[in-house]
């Protein structure tokens, strides 16, 4: 029997007991759940006393399927886990296969997988900002933020041949060399956001309406964000340090000029700035890079089967949500014996009962927006 | 604190311990009884701090399980990896829910796809597998599935 009837049965609406408490179903099929995410809220009133996520609508066991897959062919895999920012999905993959074979990446390699990553960043967050403003009901900024992704997505296209799971990047470099295009069409791209990035602000950030909404709600400590493992912009917005970039910088993030983006709110609305404002930093590593790519390979020389040695190998990298975590164990075949993905959505989604737990029902939709989340990543 | 430093502290804490510092992380590998002492001093002693678990996960070894926990400290930025070997036909170790609080859903993944108890859970259900999912763990290296094959 499927899961959801026996759920839906359950829990149908009506009071439990005599403390009035109720509980509804958000889900699994809801627009403000952005997939098939399903929560289970009990309520006293309009005042959300728990909120329980049921899981697994998308699980596919990426992690058992990569354990018969070979080092080349499961980096590809993992850019169905977060969809929006399968590029960084598959860079952290391929970093892991590289520290275990100790495969130097020629400097070219790593400048077109930093620009891409932060390419994909900013379409991530462009389609958050969308989304997010579109769940509170204005539908305005939705294709405001669709048009700038729109050309970041044709540059994607262009490059890799794919505009949402690129899968560009093989241990050791890049697929294929960047378009002749590339840099032409991100200068334009770069020229676009700066006209129309004050719209951003104009139409959303300054809105009153929106301020009122977001400001409060979702109140989130620094040490929670720790305890709970948030990762990313929804815990840079509680002031907790977090950008792999720069605690453990992989590739050349170490000599790139950028800022980690922090916001001392603890609400939804921190958590709105911090994306907002590191969609500019992105930016500003693009414009550092984009003139700067050096000659050379776009891939070391590695052998056809990749085998990697006997041991463990753990790679941090920083999605558009926070850690993504790949931890390879291997025994020294051609597969890996066992894999894990630390995702970011999942820990943040663990921290959404503690964060609605309080306030009323109409304000969840405020908190989950500016978690983030997206289903796959969570589900993997 | 440097490696040796860790080993050092951890030794203090709990002289049972043995170590493994060829990777890139200190290794420590414990018995599932000792765990739940070392696992309170771990995040609250002041010279470890080690308030932030980025990973919790299992392995099946096919003799046996092994839980790992990756953990590092937000204000000095270390880090240490915890192994806890565990009996494969009864598999049970003690939540560390309490210590860190991302512990709880994670300790779900694991009991579900792995089959471990964890002792003390503040609820222990099935998370992502559908309800009614008993018996069977699909991340163990004998669990097959002819139905909804996953094995490429």
């Amino acid at each position: 029997m499927y899961r959801e009837t026996e759920i839906l049965q359950q829990t149908s609406p009506g009071i439990i007991g005599e403390t009035g408490e109720f509980t509804i179903n958000v889900g699994p099929q809801h627009p403000a759940t952005h997939g098939v995410l399903h929560l289970v809220i009990t309520l006293s009133g309009e005042t959300i006393k728990k909120v329980e996520p049921h899981l697994g609508y998308i699980h596919r066991s990426i992690e058992k399927m990569c354990e018969s897959l070979n080092y080349r062919q499961f980096i590809y895999v993992t850019s169905r886990m977060d969809y929006l920012s399968a590029h960084i999905n598959n860079h952290a993959c391929a970093l892991c296969v590289e520290k275990g074979l100790q495969i130097e990446v020629p400097p070219r390699a790593q400048v077109i997988r930093i620009l891409m990553d932060e390419l994909t960043r900013v379409a991530s967050h462009e389609l958050w900002w969308g989304a997010m403003a579109m769940d509170l009901g204005a539908f305005t900024p939705f294709f405001h933020a669709f048009r700038e992704r729109e050309s970041i997505n044709e540059i994607m296209e262009e490059t890799c041949g794919a505009r949402l799971t690129m899968n560009y990047i093989a241990p050791g470099g890049v697929v294929q060399d960047l378009h002749p295009d590339f840099q032409r069409r991100v200068k334009e791209f770069l020229k676009l956001y700066k006209r129309k990035i004050h719209e951003y602000d104009e139409l959303v950030t300054g809105n009153i309406i929106f301020q009122n909404r977001m400001k409060g709600i979702g109140m989130l400590s620094a040490k929670d964000a720790i305890s709970y493992g948030v990762t990313g912009p929804a815990a840079r917005g509680s002031n907790v340090s977090s950008d792999i970039r720069k605690i453990q910088p992989y590739e050349i993030y170490d000599k790139l000029e950028f800022d980690e983006v922090l916001e001392t709110g603890c609400d939804s609305f921190a958590r709105y700035m911090v994306r907002i404002r590191e969609m500019q930093q992105s930016i500003r590593i693009i414009e550092q890079l984009i003139d700067n790519i050096p000659e050379g390979d776009f891939q070391a020389k590695t052998k056809a089967v990749l085998k990697l040695p006997k041991g463990e190998f753990y790679t941090r990298v920083e999605t558009a949500r926070g850690e993504l975590g790949v931890y390879i164990v291997s025994e020294g075949g051609t597969t890996p014996y066992r894999i894990k993905f630390r995702s970011p959505g999942f820990s943040n989604l663990s921290v959404l009962d503690h964060i609605a737990r309080g306030s009323k029902i109409g304000d969840l939709v405020a908190m989950m927006g500016t978690l983030d989340l997206v289903i796959p990543d969570i589900d993997r | 604190m440097s490696k040796e430093l860790l080993k050092f502290r951890i030794t203090e804490l709990l002289p049972t311990a043995t170590f493994d510092d060829s990777g890139e992380w200190l290794n420590v590998e414990l018995t599932a009884a000792e765990w739940p002492t070392l696992a309170g001093a771990l995040c609250k002693d002041s010279h470890l701090a080690l308030d932030y678990m980025f990973c919790l996960t299992c392995i099946d070894w096919k003799t046996h399980l092994t839980m790992v926990y990756h953990m590092t400290s937000t204000s000095f930025r270390h880090s240490v990896v915890v192994k806890v070997k565990l009996d494969r036909d009864k598999p049970e170790v003690v939540s560390v829910s309490k210590c860190w609080r991302t512990a709880e859903f994670h300790e779900r993944e694991v009991y579900e796809m792995f089959g471990v108890n964890f002792l003390h859970h503040p609820d222990l259900r099935l998370l992502i597998l559908p309800d009614g999912w008993e018996g069977k763990n699909p991340l163990r290296k004998d669990f097959e599935d002819p139905i909804n094959m996953i094995r490429l």
